[in-house]
């Protein structure tokens, strides 16, 4: 497939306003601005666009969501908080073409009827929030955002709003929470932000990608964007391949793809390195359950990869080798979740903190047969128990390495130690916190 | 942010995390900072103020390195609200210091993909060459060093930030000598993000 969102970044000087425009930047916008606003909106859903933060929710029917007759001020908020583990997509779309998300973002302001839109930036991206501000002056210099533009007096301004380091803050009510200068903590829903958001108001808040996907759609129309994937999965699709593969990298292609391609085709993942041979696949971001070799022979979809038992995610693959532990893998991720549960929800917040516990015996060899169903315990009373997905989130690589390397668990008990002590981890394992 | 006090694992019981920030010295904003600041404001609506307290927040930062509790009485005051409210935020966050941090904040991803690559000999290799375990600032305030959770740019692992600069693919046996790099010829050394082509093609 020709790629659509990053045809042009490695071109030098890719984020200028010039070199975008060569490449029909802001196309999109005008073609909007001379349609009905709700006509932007059928678009959109005909085009069958699902979110890319994770949950693939179709976008036009969120945009769709927010009552016309609100006498408040709707909001669009861009969610470029990054912090899925393995995803670096947007910060590839934000740092190489910039103007595509402005231009994403005031094509939803104007089919909402918002007037403002925030992009919401996690704090570690600053050279990325330098590049935006400065994309946001250029546009506005030369009229693609601000008054009246293209003279069809619809006003529009995006601000770029920096975060702090919370990967909770990626949770849509509690980005709101963190951009009104609270904690990023959840919110109680319903309602939804789309009726009471930002400061009580109509909000829409979409992922960096997603945005960045509607111009072209405005461009080429939804039957050209359905078309370039399957059924219900059209579009142009980012994925980010990481971990022990030749070619780590963000790259774009159709969701007609199999997994199995991006980790091995030489044009993705390029295989693994040093001959060694696969032993797992995270699918999608951290927080979906872990996938053997044998199951990556399905469209790297939103459904392809939820038959595979899994999920698409963020599309962030994260490659593992066989001198990999999984129980090491599964206590790293824990880490992150212990470390970045916003401590709201209780199940949620102590929840991590004994499954970590618990993976940390078992990995240094001090686990008894018993903890594994204590592990399973926890995971499970976790789950569907809290205000935000995190809670699930973070039971996904538990349960899903306890399906499926319940024997490196039990090795781990049986030997008394860690049966695969990598080269690449810390020197005399066991030490970590 | 976490919860539960750094401990031995399966030992004893969880006591509060609660530091209390330092007082620090007499804070207030520079001219231009606060002008900056109020200038930040008027992106979000008039009694919405409240929004600007992260980027109130860098700028206490940048003055003085850290955010003391003087500088939250400050900025409470001069954004509108409450001292505690200024302190549950930057209690929060982790890009906020609530204490003096060295010249050089170094942040090593510990998340999977950077540890797959391994990450954490890197940790090893900086905290052995400063002889400073993770969440410590060397003797000089020259470094501090820190353990951060995914920094999303995994295809360069092991990815570390230095202050607001990115370093990738740092392998455990470039670390030390990126420190010596970093005392003699200050953040320069730095790769820099490498989606940056433009630099790369110099």
């Amino acid at each position: 497939m020709e790629p659509v969102l990053t045809s042009f970044v490695r071109e030098p000087d890719s984020y200028s306003l010039a070199i975008s425009l060569k490449h029909g930047a802001y196309e999109g916008l005008k073609k909007a601005l001379g349609t009905a606003p709700a006509q932007v909106i059928e678009m959109v859903k005909a085009s069958g666009l699902r979110g890319r933060g994770g949950a693939g929710f179709p976008t036009g029917m969120k945009w769709g969501f927010v009552p016309k007759d609100s006498p408040k001020p709707k909001y669009v908020v861009c969610n470029a908080d990054e912090s899925e583990p393995g995803t670096f997509k947007d910060h590839v779309l934000m740092e190489r073409n910039p103007h595509l998300v402005l231009e994403g973002v005031a094509i939803a302001c104007y089919a909402i009827g918002a007037k403002v839109g925030y992009i919401y930036i996690r704090g570690e991206f600053f050279h990325v929030f330098e590049r935006l501000e400065a994309a946001v002056a250029e546009a506005r210099a030369a009229g693609y955002l601000g008054t009246n533009l293209f003279g069809s007096g619809f006003d529009c301004e995006i601000y770029v709003h920096r975060g702090a380091g919370a990967y909770e803050a990626g949770e849509e009510s509690a980005l709101l929470e963190s951009l009104e200068g609270k904690r990023a903590q959840p919110r109680l829903r319903p309602p939804f932000p789309a009726v009471v958001g930002l400061y009580g108001c109509p909000t829409v808040i979409n992922n960096v990608e997603t945005l960045a996907n509607v111009p072209a759609i405005l461009r080429h129309g939804s039957e050209w964007f359905a078309g370039l994937g399957p059924e219900k999965n059209g579009g142009p699709k980012l994925y980010c391949i990481s971990g022990h593969v030749k070619r780590p990298g963000v790259y774009e292609t159709s969701m007609h793809t199999t997994l199995a391609d991006l980790v091995y085709d030489d044009r993705y993942g390029g295989g693994l390195r040093d001959g060694r041979a696969l032993k797992a696949v995270i699918p999608g971001g951290s927080s979906t359950p872990v996938l053997l070799p044998d199951m990556l022979d399905v469209p790297a979809s939103f459904d392809g990869v939820a038959k595979a038992g899994s999920m698409l995610g963020s599309a962030a693959l994260i490659v593992m080798d066989d001198t990999t532990c999984m129980v090491w893998a599964t206590e790293n991720l824990i880490h992150f979740y212990r470390h970045e549960s916003c401590g709201k929800c209780t199940p949620c917040r102590e929840g991590a903190d004994w499954m970590l516990k618990i993976l940390h015996k078992i990995e240094r060899g001090e686990g008894e047969m018993r903890d594994l169903d204590l592990l399973q315990s926890v995971a499970q009373n976790i789950t569907g128990k809290t205000l935000c997905p995190f809670g699930d989130a973070e039971v996904a690589p538990v349960l899903s390495t306890l399906q499926h390397f319940r024997h490196e668990y039990e090795a781990h008990v049986r030997e008394g130690r860690c049966p695969l002590p990598a080269p690449w981890r810390r020197a005399g394992h066991g030490h970590g916190h | 942010m976490t919860f539960h006090p750094k401990m031995a694992y399966g030992t004893g019981f969880q006591q509060s995390a609660r530091e209390l920030p330092e007082a620090g010295e007499p804070f207030a904003f520079t001219p231009e900072r606060l002008a900056r600041l109020e200038a930040i404001a008027t992106q979000y609506p008039p009694e919405r103020r409240r929004s600007a307290l992260l980027p109130a927040l860098y700028l206490v930062q940048q003055q003085q390195g850290y955010v003391s509790r003087r500088a939250m009485e400050h900025v409470a005051q001069v954004i509108g609200v409450t001292p505690a409210e200024v302190e549950d935020v930057v209690s929060y966050y982790t890009m906020f210091y609530a204490k003096p941090v060295g010249k050089y904040v170094l942040q090593v991803c510990r998340t999977l993909s950077c540890a797959l690559n391994g990450a954490e000999r890197v940790t090893d290799v900086l905290a052995r060459k400063l002889g400073i375990k993770p969440g410590e600032t060397d003797a000089e305030g020259m470094f501090t060093l820190i353990e951060a959770e995914c920094l999303g740019a995994c295809d360069r692992a092991p990815v570390i930030l230095v202050n607001d600069h990115w370093h990738e693919c740092l392998r455990p046996e470039d670390a030390e000598r990126l420190i010596d790099d970093l005392r003699s010829q200050g953040p320069g050394v730095l790769s820099g993000c490498h989606l940056c082509v433009e630099k790369g093609s110099k």
